[in-house]
Parts: structure tokens; C-alpha cells; sequence
């Protein structure tokens, strides 16, 4: 059974990829993902704007009610040096080479234009195999134009594609006009690869406190319709690898995933729900379905079903949604 | 360290004292046992820093430090790690020094030579106070140590390395001081010590031997011995050798570091005229002074002179002597200490027993010697004082015992100083910063300082006087700036620079008085150059045309907020500074600055370093001279210190000292016991707040959890009768009252605009919000200034609104509980402070009746630093009492107070029986047998009480008056022991744990920051697993000590914890249980502080405290024995098992979080390491919870009578 995939270049064991999650700030973390058989592993972000405001509430603390009051002219002692910039995070890529075989992925979140290029060449020269961009932007400025949010994705690619040799990836939201113009522009700026799609934290309503609370859910099953489509329509057309991620939580969810074009599948949530180990049921049960329907390898059943070569292309478009609606056994206004 | 070196000159430093000494200490020692004491602490805290940063000694070895329980753990710490050979220092002053005292008699007994560095502070006599003199260096003047004084930042460095050298040489342990503050905390431009230079002096060969005579089980011998009358005076006589020898060796070590150095000192320094009659005599900072003065009056043609006493301990009299000029024909000695009822001040009696031993034959004649005293508690001591001194020596019969400094009209002791005497050379940049705490002011001078010590051969010195109060203090900063060494060891009168970092001191301080004709005046304020004439105080105007002044503005606010600064107005007040003093040319200033700021901010992130360089850009744009063309036409006279209304003894002294005018005021101003009135914080109105709550009345619940947690009593409730709110100012609001019991009443919420600080936490904590517009609640913030009027009107309204009778209020119930009076007010803590709401719901409580012991700490800080106090009387003249005795003894200072209480008691209730013909059975039989359980019962209670000294008025009788003295005694008084955690965790731990084993009705009040909050935040053993403080900058290793456990295990006594934010109805509850429990009560208080880093001005404790209990990082429970009693589990959890981890709540805080930015590593181990904590720590108090006692059940051994019997 040949599980090997080719992801941003790189050669992996299986099409099982971890997902940028918390779970990768650990180093035990990383070692118990490649036990459980993980092909590659992506690193939680780094977050510029985190460094920022780690940095300005440093300096605040630092300060508040110092050279005030003369029996305490400071509240705290002051080390030599902080790691406000992104030392701990590279250090962490260092650490993680030494500690796994797999590839190590890293994920960047940048949010000014010197941040994603210098952030990029550090964690390039930290030894990392590959970079993902996690372009975190929900643009509120109604003089905004979609126009101009897409030119500056581009830009970022171009720019940090200008800056590293090692393979590019982009993390990407659904939240485009026209996606596949969007996608087949990234291409061409550079990137080695997409991954379908950001989950972003969205904000939640407290009832009882009358608070509104930023808040993650984790992703289900349902989640992975809306890569799966995307996937199906790009796939063969573009030149990056494709990545997806959201709602893959199983053996079968795997599969689809590949059926539709991608290059890998990216877990995240039914880790955390289920622990790091849950990567190794997932391979048992894809190998499991490979050979019951006699797969000889990932190669030979990706892009199988996408659009390009599915035997009905429009399932993947509007034509599909409106069918689902026609033949849903409930009533219209209960859409999936 | 800031130093700079030229290529092969000498390396310099612009420092303070305190690091100065630390500098030599670390580099000499390699054992170092430390505990915190103003202002001795940031020795302790450089040590450690050093340490933290792997720094190593003069022997390549990282110094071990430790930090004790007290200084008398300190001391015993370094007594032994001398006795077993390693080089070992400590660092105190004042009653640190006292706690020492034991140890230092045997370790001089012991001839162990060591250096303890100083920071000479005056002792707590009729009050406490942390400012500098020499009384803590008299009082361990006999514990046989040698004592060597410096003067100034520079003899401070040299001075504790020649003590070092001549310890070891001597064989004799080494008191090493310099003045508390005025030395301590001066920063200076001085020349540092190189290692080779530290290397030379510390002899190898002396070391080693002395290490030869460690102790070992190598080579076993006995000390410590106990001797009987046959042994013990020789062997104390045997070592008079030691001290004999002391002088030259100290003299000869002086002489060797001259030679490498070219510093020359000697025991005794003479200066001045070698043919000089009149000499003073005098050690430590003003002994600079001194040196200034007597050369100026030198030059104007006098012949004086002057001894800078150096070795004071062994006292070399013939060093003295020969010192003295043969021409002396009078000598005035001046102490800076008082020993009330002896024959003279200590130093005094050295030089006259000097004198009156000198044999040595000269032909001159036994000068005149006189004494006195100066500077206690860091008084100003100027030229002009050391001139009256000079001027009383000439004076035909002169003064002796006299006092200089103060105007003594009560016992007459005091010289007349000539005000307008001054020594100032013209050729010095005299310059005046006043800023608020939180502007940057002080951080942005001693910037300054470091720059020009760095950058011109300019000599430098910065003096910073602070405020007692913790919220909206303002700073002064003195810096000069000379080309010759600069002695003026005191505040600067006579400024060429004058600046106002704050337009709102214009309205109040008198900033101009100290500026002299022709200078310059630079103020920050919001108006234009065209607006800001008439917009002066009409004094400011009448002083700036007056003395011709240059007068400068810049809108210093908003070039911060445009440069993303925020409120932080250091940097461009700095630039200023320096494109008007010429003090450096401006480009030159500019780019020194730039790469100051590059250096300071850098490793706080490019982000802060590149918002303060545009700051620098963009100031000099907006500074503009204002021309003083205008006709006086101010706003007016300065504001009063106090309001209108203050009785005159708050007025007229209070007032003086609140408007910084104390040092004017004369000895019979003052109580000659230290006694002071309380309520007197209400007059002092601080206009603090930029906003205040605004309360919308139609929102509000009426929950009252905003007065609760309000830390300043500036936000409060009453009910009250329709009727009497008619004739209430017009915006005045009221709403009807919602709770059943008081239907028909009217309900008030009202905030005193002018005492809030603007903290935010009533905001915070409002649940009640707008059902339309979420944002809004019922509390909401404005701006203070429009509403300042009105507000006034309706808080003097409120205020004279009457209580609710105290006997209509259910005390359980917080919503009704919260009208309660509180009796402690408007205190100097820091705005938005998470001890005061304890405090405040205590005197709520139990104020009338309460007398509180307060250990040293910030709650004896904001409690009763003068000039004011928040400790408040009620309509009757009832209030707390409130004593501060020592940090230490906190517990059984209270426990005196409960014996001596229940005594009198005791008293009255033998003599009610045998007075009971007169007073009447049924009065007696009342009186006697009063539950004094609740409101009602107590005013019954002093009714009675009124009753029979009305009885007794009557009656003749030796009974009847001594019964008529301890009639209110009757009531039943609440004794509170109030401190913090440093007190009950670690000094006062000891006395705690009698006071709580001794049954005793007293109630224990721990107010626990988990930090030595007052002295800036050192490590306690309250402190948690991985909380970043002084003492632990990698994170806290070990657990907090359980304090609640401890306690608990005696089973006699009443324990609770408690986190008002988090919980207020449960602290309500174990408030009322601890004070009616018949025995010993513990509480600890979770108190938020601004030490945990977290941003206290902005309303966020009560957020924290819910955070800390809803993960279980604290437990809120309460055990009362009485519940044993009962068959019930005496342990009640009040807080359901967390649903969440600790790791969210310690990253919300900057104690922790600053961990994952120093050390990561160790972060996440520590953090890990907290976990486990609170998890063990939970299921051992569920364990706890599930013990059936019924079977176990013992008879009740708690006290129910106060008179229990205290243990043996």
C-alpha cells in the first residue's frame, strides 16, 4: 500500500498532516504526533501582533506605579533581556527539527509588511521545511474595496516568495468574491500551496453576563463540505498543492478529501477532541478502506473525484445546490 | 550599569547610593542573606538581579543569596554562613538594624569580620518614618561592631570596599552606613571601582586564614559557649587588642586605596582653615553640607573648620584630636539622632570624653564644645543651618543641646537660620521637574542624568522627593548639573529650570517660589501660547513678571498621544529640558537622547523605541515661548490645601503639611505623643479623577456590588424618607428603594467627584446595563471637571442625609449591609487597590466599636502616613482606633489590646455586684448579662452604659469613679489585626501563630497580595508557584504556604478566604461569623494589587479575583469550630470545582505572563507546576470536606469566655 503523498514538495509518508493547533507549542506534542504516525506537522502561529502587545504590556507593567511612591520605586525585577520578538518561536522550530523527523511546518501571522518578510527569513533560517501563511484578516472598512484586500494578499505572497527559498504555503478564509480567481492568483504570486480553509475564532454571545466572547467551536464533519467543493473545483488547475483542513475527522473524511484533489489533509479538532493518537485510527481506517475497495495508492485515488474528473462536474457547482434543495425531504427553508 | 570609560581614564557611572554599595558588596561576598527594608531594599534587589543575570564576584563565583523571614533571620543566616567561612553581607536600616542587634553582639563577640551595608534610617519612636537619620546607627552602637559613615554616593562605593578590606584585616565585622534616602537614593556621577583595585584590597592570605578559622568538623572546636562570673568578664576584655588595632589597620587600608585609587581619606577629615577657632563636628551626608559651606564662608573671609567623622566605631580619640586644628577655640558637634534624657547626643559625648580624656599636653586651652541635634528623618540640613551653627559658636555663650532645622518654640532648643543664606555656585545648572507618579517624570531626569554624566565632563546629581500617597503623587525631581564636584547634599531652593509636568499642580503648588530672576519656566499645558495667560493662577502671573522669567508651553499630551504614546509625556518633557537648559547643544541632545531611548527601550520591543523617538521628533515643533506682555489677570489664588470647613487643627497643621509647608511648622504645632485625629482624610480634596461614575438611576438594580467594591468609599448608598429629599440640589437623584423590607423609602447612589480616584472598579463590577444599549450600565463614566460643582453640592447633600438606624439593617444581606457607614474613607492607596474594600467593609461593620492593630505595611501606609487618615468617625464621634506598633509584632501588639480590653472589662464586672445598691439590680443584672450580639443588643448595651455613668456621676466612691473610667468597657469592643502577607506569612508568622494558639477573641485580618507589596514587590511565602517578584525573577519555585491549613489544624480557630471580587456575599458571611466567633479569627483577604501587574487604574481586580477562584488558584471557604459543635463538618468550600485550568488565569496577569517573555522554559514548568497546585491543594480541602467529625467529635475546647486560659 503506497500511503506517499507530495505536499509543497515535500515528500510525506501519508496524506495525514496536524494542523497549525495548540497542540504543536509542545515538543512532547510534536513527538507523540509523529508516533502516531503524522506525515508533517504544522506549528501554532506566530502572531506578530501578539509580539506587539506582549511587548506594549511589558512596558506598561514595567512602569505602571513605578518611581511613584518611594518605598517601592518598581514592582518588578528586570531581566537583562525579554523574548519579545520571535525568538521563542524560532527557538521552538529548533527544538522541534531536533526533536522530530517529520517535516515541520510553521505558521505566520503577520500584520505589517516588514513583519512577514523579516518573520518569514527568521523562520526559514530556523530551519523550518516549509511556511504557511495564515493571512488573518476580517477587513471591517466599508471604503475597502475586495479589490483591494485581494492585491494585498498577493502582495504579501510575492514578498515573502521574494524573501525564503523554502516552500510557501497559504492558509486561506472562503470569504472571496470569485475564490478560483483568487486561488489562480496566489498561484501565480508564487505560492507552493493552499490550504482550504481558515477557521476563524467567531465571536459568541455569554447570556447570562450579557458579554460578547471571542470563542472557537470545534470544527464537525459538516465543516468539510465547503473545502471538498473548493478542492474539487481547483484541483488540476492550479500549480500549488492543495491542503484541507476543517470538519477532517475520520478515515472517510480523509478519502473525500483526496477523491476531490487534495495533496493532503490537515487535522486539527478531532485531536484535541480525541487526542493526538486519533491520527493513527484515521490511517487504519483509510488504509482499511483502500484496501476493501482495492487502492493500490494515494496517487492512484486523488483528484479522482474532482471536478475535472468526476463524471458530473456540475455537482460541484450552484446546479448541485439547487438539487439538494428540490429533492430534501424537508421543507425549502430548512437548508443544509 | 550605565558607565563609560575613556581609553584609559577612569570608568564612570551616574548611580545611586544603594547601588553603589551593592556594587562592591556582590563583587566581596559570596554569601548574602537578604530581606526587604526601606530604603535599604534595592541593594538587595541589584544583588539579586545580578545574580538572576549570572553575574560573578571578584572570585568568579555566582554569590548565594537568600532571602529571609526577617532581618533577624537575616542576621542569623549570615551569622552562621560566618562561622562556617564564607564571605557573607546583609543590607537593612532602622528597626531592620534593631531586629539585628542580638546577632551583631555575637558576631563581634565572635570577632567574625563581615560588612552589613546601611542605609542609616530613623528608628519608629512616636511614629514611624522612612526617611534618613542616624538613630538605628546609634542603637547598635554598643554591639561592639567597628561603624565607618559616607557622605556621598562616591564614599558610599569606596567606603564599602574599604570596610570589606578592613573587616577581614581586623578581624572585626563592620557596620558600613550612609544616609538613609539623601544618600541612598541620590543618583551621582561617580567614579567606579575596578575589580583590580577590589582585588587589591581583598588580601587572599587573610581570607584564607580567615577561612582556616571556620568552623569544621575537620578541625572541631566549641563556640558559643555559656560562661559563668568566673569567666565571662575577661574573656569579654580578652579582645581589647582586636579593637585597639582597628583604627590603624582601617587607616592603613584607606592609604592603600589611595595609592590606587587617588582618593584620599582618613579616620577624621579635616577641612577648612588650617588656623580655624570655630570646628564642627559632624558624619554622614551632611558633613557634604558642611565641606560646601565652610568653604564659602572661608572664601567670604571666616576661619572655620571642619571634622568629617568617618571611623565612628572604635572611636579613635586621639585621631580626633589630632584632627582638630591647634587654633580651636570652640566645636560644635552636631548628631543626627536624639537620645531623649541623655547627657548628649552619641557623638557629642565621643568628642567631649575626647576632650576631657586629652592628655596629650599641648599648650592650647580646652576648647568650648557644644552639642546638637539635626536632620532627623531626612529634615533639610543647608548651609545655612551649618552657618547658625558656626554663627551660635560665636555668640558669647552659646547655645548647647540645641536643634537646627526647626523652629523649637515649645522647649527653645532651636538656632535662627537666616533664610536667604545660600552657598549655590552660579556656574551649577539648577533644575525642578514636578510630575505626577505615573507621567515618567522621575524615569525621564535620572535619563537625563545618565546622559549628561555620560556625554560632558559635567558632574551630576539628581535628588527625587515623593509623595506618602500611592494614587496621583506627585514627584519632584532636583537635578544639578557642575563642572566641580557637587556636595549640596540638600533640596534645590534657587532653580535656573523650573518645569510643571502636570497643568493641574499650577492650581495648587507654588512652583515658582524656588526659581530665580531671569529663569526659565516650562509648563505642559493643553492651551496655546495665545490662550494659556489668563488661563495662570493670578500668583503664577504676578511671579513669572516678577523675576523676569523666560515661560515656555508645549502641549506635551498631545504630542504623546500623536506619537502613540499614550498619557506618557516622559520623553518630550526630557527633550525640552534639554533644548532650554544649554546644558548640552541641542543636536547633540537630541541624538543622545535617540540613542538613550534605543538603549533603555530595546529590549522592550521596536515598537516603544520607535513611538519614543517620534515623540523626539515631534516635540520640538510644538515648544513655544510664551511672552510676558499680559496684565495680571489670573484665575486666581492657590487652591487651599484643605477645605473651608476643616477644624482648625487640620487647617492649621494638617493643611501645612499637605501643602508642603510642614517644615515650616514649629514644635507646638505637633502632639507631643503622636497622637492624632482621625477623619481627616474628608478634607483634603485630591480632584484625582478624569472621569467619574455617573449613576443612572433608572438602570440600577440597587445590588450595591459597586459600593462594596469601591476601594476608596467614594461611591455610596443610603434609604431614606421621601420628604427628606426635598430642598436637594437640582440634579441630586434618588429612585425608589427596591427591597421589599424598605418600601416606600428612597434609595440614593452618590459619588464624592472630588475624592474618586476614577478607578473604574464600581464600572466594572455594575451588572445592571441598558436593555437596549448593551454598553451602557448603570454606572457610567464622565468626565469630572463639568460635573466637579454639582457633584460637590449633591455628595454635602448626601452626606448630611441621616444614616439608617443600624438596628433596621440585615447585616447578612449585602444589598442592605452596603449603607452601612463606612468609617474609612477617601484613602492615599492606589487607585483601583484590592485591600482597602476589606477594610472598608470591616469598619462598615464594626467600625464604631472596633480598635484596630496594623502591622507596617501599605495598609499602615495609606492607613496613617500624614498628613491625613481615612479612618473616619460616625455621627456619634465613634470610629476605629487605629495603632501601628511594628511590622513584626503585629499580632501580639493586638493580643495586648484584647487582654488589656477584657481585663478592664473584667474589672467593671467585679465592681457592677458590689455597686449594685446604688446603680440598681436590675441595670447591674442588665448590664452583666448583655449577648451584645447584634446591633440592637449592642445599642442596648450603650444605652445602659449611658445610664450607669450617669449613676455613677453621682456617686462618691472610690469604686464608683474607678468603675465610672472603665464603664464603656462594657461594650463589647472588635479587636482586629490587620496586615499583610509579608507580616503574617513570614516576620509576624511566629506571634500569629501564639495569637491564634491563645484562644483569645481577636479577629485576624491578612490582606493577601501574595508580595511585600509596600516595599515593591518582594516575595513572601504567600507568593505562588511561578508569580515573577523581587527575590524570584525566575518565577516562584515553590508552593504557597497555606496559611488557611495551618490555622485550621488547631481546630479552635475561625478560618476564611475570601476574594471580595469574586465573591462578595461570602465575604460578607465570614466577616460577621469571624467577629462573632468567641475565639481567634483568621481571614485572608485575596487582595488584587498592582504588583501582580495587572492594570489596577482600569478597574480590573475584582475581574482577576473571579478569575483566580472560578480556576481554583484560590479557594474561597470558611471553617468555623462552632459548627463542630453542632455534629456539622466545620470546612465549608464556598466555591464549586473549576471548570477550568490556571493556565488562563495566570497568563492574564503580568507576574506570570512576564515569565513566558524572561525565561519561557522555566514558565512553562512553573505553570505546570501551579496546576498541580491547585488541583492537590482542592481535592486535599474536599478530602477534608468529606471527614465525618461525627464520630470524632471531642468537647469543645474553643474559648467562651475572653478570659480562656492562654497557653503556657
Amino acid at each position: 500500500m503506497d500511503l506517499t503523498t507530495t505536499y509543497l514538495g515535500l515528500k510525506l509518508r501519508t496524506p495525514l498532516v496536524c494542523a497549525a493547533s495548540p497542540l504543536s507549542q509542545q515538543l512532547d506534542n510534536l513527538k507523540r504526533m509523529e508516533d502516531a504516525g503524522a506525515a508533517a506537522a504544522v506549528l501554532h502561529s506566530l502572531f506578530e501582533e501578539q509580539l506587539r502587545h506582549d511587548s506594549l504590556e511589558l512596558q506598561d507593567t514595567l512602569e505602571r506605579g513605578a518611581l511613584s511612591f518611594p518605598e517601592a520605586l518598581s514592582y518588578f525585577p528586570e531581566p537583562e533581556e525579554f523574548e519579545l520578538g520571535p525568538d521563542e518561536y524560532l527557538a521552538h522550530i529548533e527544538r522541534a527539527k531536533q526533536a522530530v523527523n517529520i517535516p515541520v511546518i510553521a505558521s505566520l501571522n503577520a500584520n505589517s509588511a516588514g513583519g512577514w518578510t523579516s518573520f518569514a527569513r527568521g523562520i526559514q533560517d530556523a530551519g523550518a521545511d516549509a511556511l504557511e501563511l495564515n493571512i488573518y484578516h476580517i477587513p471591517t472598512d466599508a471604503k475597502q474595496t475586495a479589490g483591494d484586500l485581494e492585491a494585498m494578499y498577493i502582495q504579501i505572497v510575492r514578498d515573502v516568495r521574494a524573501e525564503v527559498t523554502i516552500p510557501v504555503a497559504v492558509k486561506l478564509s472562503p470569504f472571496f468574491t470569485n475564490f478560483a480567481n483568487v486561488a489562480a492568483r496566489l498561484d501565480q504570486a508564487g505560492a507552493n500551496g493552499l490550504v482550504l480553509f481558515n477557521r476563524f475564532y467567531q465571536p459568541d454571545i455569554d447570556i447570562e453576563t450579557l458579554e460578547v466572547r471571542p470563542n472557537i467551536l470545534r470544527s464537525t464533519p459538516m465543516a468539510m463540505r465547503l473545502p471538498l467543493r473548493w478542492i474539487a473545483i481547483l484541483y488540476g488547475r492550479l500549480a500549488a498543492s492543495l491542503a484541507a483542513t476543517s470538519g477532517v475527522h475520520s478515515g472517510g473524511d480523509v478519502l473525500k478529501m483526496l477523491l476531490v484533489g487534495a495533496d493532503v489533509t490537515m487535522l486539527c479538532s478531532a485531536l484535541l477532541r480525541d487526542g493526538i493518537q486519533k491520527i493513527s485510527v484515521v490511517e487504519r481506517e483509510l488504509v482499511a478502506w483502500m484496501e476493501k475497495h482495492e487502492y493500490e495508492s494515494v496517487r492512484q485515488l486523488k483528484g479522482s473525484l474532482s471536478q475535472r474528473n468526476c463524471a458530473d462536474p456540475a455537482a460541484f457547482e450552484r446546479a448541485q445546490y439547487m438539487r439538494a434543495i428540490t429533492s430534501h425531504p424537508a421543507s425549502a427553508t430548512e437548508l443544509p | 550599569m550605565a558607565a563609560n570609560k575613556n581609553s584609559d581614564g577612569p570608568c564612570f557611572a551616574t548611580i545611586d547610593g544603594n547601588e553603589a554599595a551593592a556594587y562592591v558588596a556582590y563583587r566581596t561576598n559570596e554569601v548574602m542573606a537578604i530581606y526587604p527594608i526601606t530604603p535599604s531594599s534595592p541593594i538587595a534587589e541589584w544583588c539579586d538581579q545580578w545574580a538572576s543575570e549570572g553575574k560573578r564576584n571578584l572570585w568568579g563565583t555566582l554569590p548565594a543569596i537568600v532571602e529571609m523571614q526577617s532581618e533577624g533571620g537575616a542576621a542569623g543566616a549570615v551569622h552562621g554562613s560566618l562561622q562556617t567561612g564564607a564571605l557573607s553581607t546583609t543590607f537593612t536600616a532602622s528597626q531592620g538594624l534593631l531586629l539585628m542587634i542580638p546577632n551583631m553582639f555575637k558576631i563581634a563577640g565572635e570577632l567574625l569580620p563581615a560588612v552589613f551595608h546601611v542605609t542609616a534610617r530613623t528608628v519608629a519612636t512616636h511614629a514611624l518614618s522612612i526617611f534618613g537619620d542616624h538613630s538605628d546607627i546609634m542603637a547598635a552602637r554598643s554591639t561592639g561592631w567597628a561603624m565607618l559613615g559616607a557622605a556621598s554616593v562616591q564614599e558610599t562605593m569606596d567606603f564599602a570596599l574599604i570596610s570589606q578590606a578592613a573587616a577581614l584585616r581586623a578581624s572585626l565585622p563592620f557596620v558600613h552606613f550612609f544616609d538613609g534616602f539623601r544618600t541612598s537614593h541620590e543618583v551621582a556621577k561617580i567614579q567606579l571601582l575596578p575589580d583590580e583595585v577590589m582585588r587589591a584590597l581583598m588580601d587572599d592570605t587573610v581570607i584564607a586564614e580567615r577561612r582556616a578559622r571556620a568552623m569544621s568538623p575537620d578541625h572541631p572546636v566549641l563556640r558559643g559557649t555559656a560562661q559563668n562570673p568566673d569567666a565571662f568578664f575577661q574573656g569579654r576584655e580578652a579582645a581589647n587588642p582586636v579593637y585597639a588595632l582597628c583604627p590603624d589597620i582601617t587607616q592603613q587600608v584607606m592609604d592603600q586605596f589611595a595609592s590606587l585609587t587617588g582618593r584620599h581619606y582618613k579616620l577624621f577629615d579635616y577641612v577648612g582653615a588650617p588656623d580655624a577657632q570655630r570646628v564642627l563636628v559632624i558624619m554622614g551626608s551632611g558633613a557634604e553640607v558642611a565641606h560646601e559651606a565652610v568653604e564659602h564662608l572661608n572664601r567670604r573671609g571666616e576661619k572655620l573648620g571642619l571634622v568629617k567623622v568617618r571611623l565612628y566605631r572604635p572611636f579613635d580619640s586621639a585621631r580626633f584630636l589630632r584632627a582638630l586644628p591647634a587654633s580651636v577655640k570652640a566645636i560644635a558637634v552636631l548628631d543626627r539622632t536624639k537620645e531623649p534624657g541623655a547627657a548628649g547626643e552619641p557623638l557629642y559625648q565621643d568628642c567631649v570624653t575626647a576632650l576631657a580624656e586629652d592628655r596629650s599636653g599641648g599648650p592650647r586651652q580646652p576648647p568650648l564644645i557644644v552639642g546638637g541635634r539635626y536632620g532627623l528623618s531626612s529634615k533639610e540640613f543647608t548651609p545655612a543651618m551649618v552657618k547658625a551653627v558656626f554663627d551660635n559658636l560665636a555668640a558669647p555663650a552659646p547655645k548647647n543641646h540645641f536643634t537646627v532645622g526647626i523652629t523649637d518654640d515649645v522647649s527653645m532648643t532651636s538656632l535662627p537660620v537666616e533664610a536667604d543664606f545660600s552657598t549655590e555656585p552660579d556656574d551649577v545648572i539648577r533644575a525642578l521637574f514636578y510630575g505626577l507618579g505615573s507621567d515618567g517624570t522621575v524615569g525621564a531626569n535620572k535619563n537625563s542624568i545618565k546622559i549628561i554624566g555620560e556625554n560632558t565632563p559635567y558632574c551630576a546629581q539628581g535628588y527625587f522627593v515623593y509623595d506618602s500617597k500611592k494614587s496621583g503623587s506627585m514627584t519632584v525631581s532636583h537635578l544639578r548639573f557642575g563642572r566641580q564636584p557637587i556636595r549640596s547634599s540638600y533640596l534645590i531652593t534657587r532653580a535656573n529650570f523650573v518645569a510643571c509636568h502636570q497643568p493641574v499642580f499650577l492650581e495648587r503648588y507654588d512652583m515658582l517660589r524656588n526659581l530665580v530672576p531671569g529663569g526659565t519656566f516650562l509648563l505642559n499645558s493643553p492651551f496655546s501660547r495665545e490662550e494659556i495667560w489668563p488661563r495662570l493662577p493670578t500668583p503664577v502671573q504676578r511671579a513669572l513678571l516678577d523675576r523676569r522669567a523666560r515661560f515656555f508651553i508645549i502641549d506635551a499630551t498631545s504630542v504623546a498621544r500623536a506619537s502613540g504614546m499614550g498619557g506618557r509625556i516622559n520623553t518630550i518633557m526630557q527633550v525640552c529640558f534639554f533644548a532650554l537648559s544649554g546644558v548640552l547643544p541641542k543636536d547633540e541632545a537630541v541624538e543622545a537622547i535617540k540613542q538613550s531611548i534605543k538603549k533603555t527601550y530595546g529590549r522592550k520591543g521596536d515598537q516603544i523605541v520607535q513611538m519614543n523617538l517620534k515623540a523626539v521628533d515631534n516635540t520640538l515643533a510644538n515648544l513655544f515661548e510664551v511672552p510676558l506682555t499680559g496684565p495680571v489677570n489670573g484665575t486666581g489664588d492657590f487652591l487651599p490645601p484643605v477645605t473651608a470647613d476643616a477644624p482648625p487643627f487640620v487647617r492649621d497643621v494638617l493643611g501645612e503639611l499637605a501643602a508642603g509647608r510642614g517644615d515650616e511648622l514649629p514644635v507646638s504645632a505637633f502632639p507631643r505623643d503622636g497622637t492624632f485625629p482621625t477623619a481627616t482624610a474628608q478634607f483634603e480634596k485630591r480632584n484625582l479623577a478624569l472621569d467619574i461614575p455617573v449613576w443612572n438611576e433608572a438602570i440600577c438594580i440597587q445590588c450595591l456590588k459597586c459600593t462594596v467594591n469601591c476601594p476608596h468609599a467614594t461611591i455610596r448608598a443610603k434609604v431614606c424618607q421621601p420628604a427628606l429629599l426635598e430642598g436637594a440640589p437640582p440634579t441630586f437623584k434618588s429612585a425608589a428603594a427596591r427591597a421589599p423590607e424598605w418600601k416606600g423609602l428612597r434609595f440614593v447612589l452618590q459619588v464624592a467627584a472630588e475624592d474618586c480616584t476614577g478607578c473604574m472598579l464600581c464600572v466594572e463590577v455594575c451588572p445592571a446595563r441598558d436593555k437596549t444599549e448593551n454598553k451602557r450600565k448603570a454606572l457610567n463614566l464622565q468626565p469630572q471637571a463639568p460635573l466637579r460643582l454639582s457633584e460637590r453640592d449633591n455628595w454635602n447633600f448626601f452626606l448630611a442625609l441621616p444614616e439608617l438606624d443600624r438596628r433596621k439593617i440585615n447585616p447578612a444581606l449585602l444589598r442592605q449591609q452596603q449603607v452601612m457607614q463606612p468609617l474609612f474613607e477617601f484613602s492615599g492607596a492606589c487607585a483601583g487597590c484590592g485591600e482597602t474594600p476589606y477594610l472598608k467593609l470591616l469598619t462598615q461593620l464594626f467600625g464604631d466599636r472596633a480598635i484596630m492593630a496594623n502591622a507596617t505595611g501599605c495598609s499602615s501606609i495609606y492607613g496613617g502616613n500624614l498628613p491625613t487618615t481615612p479612618y473616619a468617625k460616625n455621627a456619634d464621634g465613634r470610629g476605629p482606633a487605629w495603632c501601628n506598633s511594628l511590622f513584626e509584632d503585629n499580632a501580639e501588639f493586638g493580643l495586648g489590646f484584647r487582654i488589656s480590653l477584657d481585663k478592664q472589662r473584667e474589672l467593671a464586672a467585679e465592681l457592677l455586684p458590689k455597686l449594685a445598691g446604688a446603680l440598681g439590680d436590675d441595670l447591674v443584672g442588665a448590664l452583666l448579662q448583655s449577648s451584645q450580639a447584634d446591633e440592637t443588643e449592642i445599642a442596648a448595651q450603650r444605652e445602659r452604659v449611658a445610664a450607669l455613668k450617669q449613676k455613677l456621676g453621682r456617686l462618691d466612691s472610690p469604686d464608683a469613679r474607678l468603675l465610672l473610667s472603665l464603664a464603656d468597657q462594657l461594650v463589647r469592643k472588635s479587636v482586629w489585626i490587620i496586615g499583610g502577607d509579608g507580616w503574617a506569612y513570614d516576620i509576624g508568622y511566629g506571634g500569629l501563630d501564639h495569637v491564634l494558639a491563645s484562644g483569645r477573641d481577636v479577629n485576624l485580618l491578612v490582606l493577601d497580595t501574595e508580595v511585600y507589596s509596600n516595599t515593591g514587590g518582594q516575595m513572601s511565602k504567600a507568593t505562588p508557584r511561578g508569580a515573577v517578584a523581587k527575590f524570584a525573577a525566575g518565577g516562584k519555585p515553590g508552593r504557597k504556604k497555606d496559611l488557611g491549613l495551618i490555622a485550621m489544624a488547631y481546630g479552635q480557630v475561625y478560618v476564611a478566604s475570601v476574594a471580595l471580587g469574586a465573591r462578595d456575599d461570602q465575604t460578607l458571611k465570614a466577616f460577621v461569623e469571624a467577629e462573632s466567633y468567641p475565639g481567634p479569627s483568621l481571614i485572608l483577604a485575596y487582595s488584587h494589587c498592582i504588583a501582580h501587574g495587572i492594570a489596577l487604574d482600569a478597574g480590573v481586580g475584582a475581574r482577576q479575583q473571579k478569575m483566580a477562584v472560578d480556576c481554583g488558584q484560590w479557594l474561597l471557604y470558611r471553617f468555623d469550630p462552632r459548627r463542630a459543635d453542632r455534629g456539622e463538618n466545620p470546612l465549608q468550600l464556598d466555591c464549586p470545582p473549576p471548570k477550568v485550568g490556571v493556565q488562563d488565569y495566570l497568563l492574564s496577569e503580568n507576574r506570570f505572563k512576564m515569565l513566558t517573555l524572561s525565561k519561557p522554559d522555566a514558565a512553562r514548568q512553573l505553570f505546570a507546576g501551579a496546576q498541580t497546585d491547585a488541583t492537590d491543594r482542592r481535592n486535599l480541602y474536599q478530602f477534608l470536606l468529606g471527614r465525618d467529625l461525627k464520630a470524632a467529635a471531642a468537647p469543645s475546647v474553643r474559648a467562651k469566655t475572653p478570659a480562656a486560659e492562654p497557653p503556657a
